[in-house]
C-alpha cells in the first residue's frame, strides 16, 4: 500500500534539503587544499564532529552509515532495498573467500550494512556451509570458493561473484513493484556488461571469458556486444550507438573515466522524477542513490585534492547531483 | 417510530459517518507527512499543521448536515416527527451529497495536502501557493454541503 511511505517520503523531502547541490560541489572544488576541502565537509555537518580533519575515509564511511540508519528508522521491510545492498553483500562474500583461502582475517574489509556480517560470512565459508547463505548466493559462492581453492585464480573468482551479483540484482528488481528499482537494475547490469566488453577488448580476452562474465539484460544484446568487443573499441561504440546507451558510446570515445561519470549521471537522470512523487518507496530509493552518488563525488574530489590532480581532471569525474 | 423516521435518521448518520471517514483519512495521511517533516525540521510545524487541518472540514460539514437533519425530524427536541416513507427517503437522499462527496473529497484533499507539504519543505516561502492546491478540492465539498443543506431544509415535514 502506497500510503505506508507517506511519513518516510515527507521526512526524506526535509533531508533532501541538506544534499549537496551542484553549486555546493563547485564550492568544494574551489577548496585550495585537501585539508580545506575536508574542513568544508565538517562545517556542513559531515562525519560525527569528533573525527579529525585527516580522517576523510572515516567521515565518508560515517555518511554512508548515516544514510542507511535513517532509512532503517523509517522502513520496516528493508527487502525493498536489496537491489542496492546486494553489491556490498557480494563484496563481503568475495572478501570472505579470499580471507579464508589466504588464511588470515583482514580487518575493515567488510561492509556492515548487509544481512550477513563479515565475521559470520568468513565462518560460513570456512565451514563450507553454503546452505547458510541466501539461495541466490549459494551456487555462486560454492563455485567461486572451489575456483579459488583449486586454481588460486583471483580474477576468475571475481568474475564468478560479479556475475552472481548482477544476476541477483536483476532477480531482486524483477520481484520488486518499484519501477525505479527495475530501471536502476537494468541500467546497472547493462553498464556492467559494457564495462566488461571494454575491459575485455583492451586486455584481449576471448569470447568464453566474456560469456562467463556478462549477464543478459533487456537493453543490451550480450552476444552482439561480445562480438563487437572481439573486433575492437570502434565496434563497441558502433553497437552502443544503436542502444539506449548511445550517450555512453560518445563518453567511451573520450575516456573510461568520462564513461564512468556518464553511467552515474544516467542513474541520476533516471531517479530525478522521484522528486515529484509523494506516495511510493521511489523517493526513498532515489534519496539513497542520490546520497551515495554525492558521497562518491566527494570521495573523488578529496582523492583528487590529496593526490594533487589538476582541477580540470577532477572536474571531468564530478557527477551530477540529485538536487 | 415510523420507517420514514428511520430512513431520515440513516441519512443523518451517513452524512456524519461518510464525511467523517473522508476527513479522518485526509487528516491522517497529511498528519503522517507533517510528522515526517517536523521530525527533521520542527520550525515548519505551524505551516504543516495548517495543511494537515485542511481535509478536516468535510467532517464538520457532515456534522452540520447531520444536525440540521436531526433537528428537522425533531430528534434534538425530544419529540421525533412521524415521517412518511417518502419524506424519510427524501431526507436520506438530501444527506447523501455531503456524505459521498465528503468521503471522496476528504481523501483526495488529504493526498493533495501531502503533496503540498512537499512544497513547504522545499520552498517555505511558497506557502500561499502550496495551500491553494488542497484548497481547490474544498470547492466540491462546499458545493455538496450547500445542496445537502438546501435539500434537507426544503423537505416538507408535517
Amino acid at each position: 500500500m502506497a500510503d505506508k511511505y507517506i511519513y518516510a517520503v515527507a521526512r526524506i523531502r526535509a533531508l533532501e534539503m541538506s544534499l549537496f547541490s551542484q553549486a555546493t560541489i563547485e564550492q568544494l572544488l574551489a577548496a585550495k587544499t585537501y585539508k580545506e576541502a575536508v574542513s568544508f565537509l565538517v562545517e556542513h555537518g559531515w562525519g560525527d564532529g569528533d573525527t579529525g580533519l585527516n580522517d576523510s575515509d572515516v567521515i565518508l564511511n560515517r555518511e554512508t552509515e548515516k544514510t542507511w540508519e535513517v532509512i532503517r528508522e523509517m522502513v520496516d521491510d528493508m527487502s525493498v532495498f536489496d537491489v542496492l545492498i546486494l553489491p556490498d553483500f557480494f563484496h563481503n562474500l568475495k572478501a570472505a573467500i579470499k580471507t579464508v583461502i589466504a588464511g588470515e582475517v583482514e580487518a575493515d574489509i567488510f561492509y556492515d550494512n548487509v544481512p550477513i556480517k563479515g565475521d559470520e560470512m568468513v565462518k560460513i565459508i570456512k565451514d563450507r556451509n553454503f546452505n547458510a547463505l541466501p539461495e541466490y548466493m549459494q551456487q555462486c559462492a560454492e563455485e567461486a570458493y572451489e575456483c579459488m581453492a583449486h586454481t588460486g585464480d583471483g580474477q576468475m573468482c571475481d568474475v564468478i561473484i560479479d556475475n552472481g551479483t548482477l544476476k541477483a540484482i536483476l532477480m531482486a528488481a524483477g520481484d520488486s513493484k518499484c519501477d525505479i528499482l527495475r530501471e536502476y537494475a537494468e541500467t546497472q547490469v547493462a553498464v556492467a556488461d559494457i564495462k566488461i566488453a571494454v575491459r575485455s577488448c583492451k586486455t584481449a580476452k576471448n569470447m568464453d571469458f566474456m560469456k562467463r562474465a556478462m549477464v543478459p539484460c533487456e537493453t543490451i544484446n550480450t552476444d552482439r556486444l561480445a562480438k563487437a568487443a572481439l573486433s575492437g573499441m570502434e565496434d563497441i561504440v558502433r553497437y552502443l550507438s544503436e542502444t539506449p546507451y548511445s550517450g555512453g558510446a560518445e563518453a567511451l570515445n573520450d575516456s573510461s573515466s568520462v564513461f564512468e561519470c556518464w553511467c552515474d549521471n544516467r542513474i541520476i537522470e533516471t531517479i530525478r522524477p522521484q522528486k515529484f512523487n509523494a506516495f511510493t518507496v521511489g523517493p526513498l530509493v532515489a534519496y539513497v542513490l542520490g546520497r551515495l552518488n554525492e558521497i562518491k563525488t566527494v570521495r573523488i574530489i578529496l582523492s583528487g585534492k590529496l593526490n594533487g590532480l589538476p582541477d580540470s581532471a577532477i572536474r571531468e569525474r564530478v557527477r551530477e547531483m540529485y538536487v | 417510530m415510523t420507517m420514514g423516521t428511520v430512513l431520515a435518521l440513516t441519512g443523518a448518520a451517513l452524512a456524519v459517518i461518510l464525511a467523517g471517514m473522508g476527513s479522518a483519512y485526509g487528516v491522517g495521511v497529511a498528519g503522517q507527512a507533517a510528522s515526517g517533516v517536523v521530525s527533521e525540521d520542527p520550525s515548519k510545524f505551524a505551516k504543516v499543521l495548517i495543511m494537515q487541518l485542511l481535509p478536516g472540514t468535510q467532517g464538520i460539514y457532515g456534522l452540520l448536515v447531520g444536525f440540521i437533519a436531526l433537528s428537522k425530524i425533531g430528534l434534538l427536541s425530544g419529540s421525533p416527527a412521524e415521517l412518511s416513507l417518502n419524506t424519510g427517503l427524501m431526507i436520506l437522499a438530501a444527506c447523501l451529497p455531503i456524505g459521498i462527496v465528503g468521503l471522496v473529497s476528504g481523501m483526495h484533499q488529504g493526498k493533495t495536502a501531502v503533496s503540498a507539504i512537499g512544497i513547504i519543505v522545499k520552498k517555505p516561502d511558497q506557502f500561499g501557493k502550496a495551500m491553494l492546491f488542497p484548497a481547490m478540492v474544498e470547492t466540491y465539498a462546499i458545493l455538496a454541503l450547500l445542496v445537502s443543506i438546501l435539500a434537507v431544509n426544503g423537505v416538507p415535514v408535517n
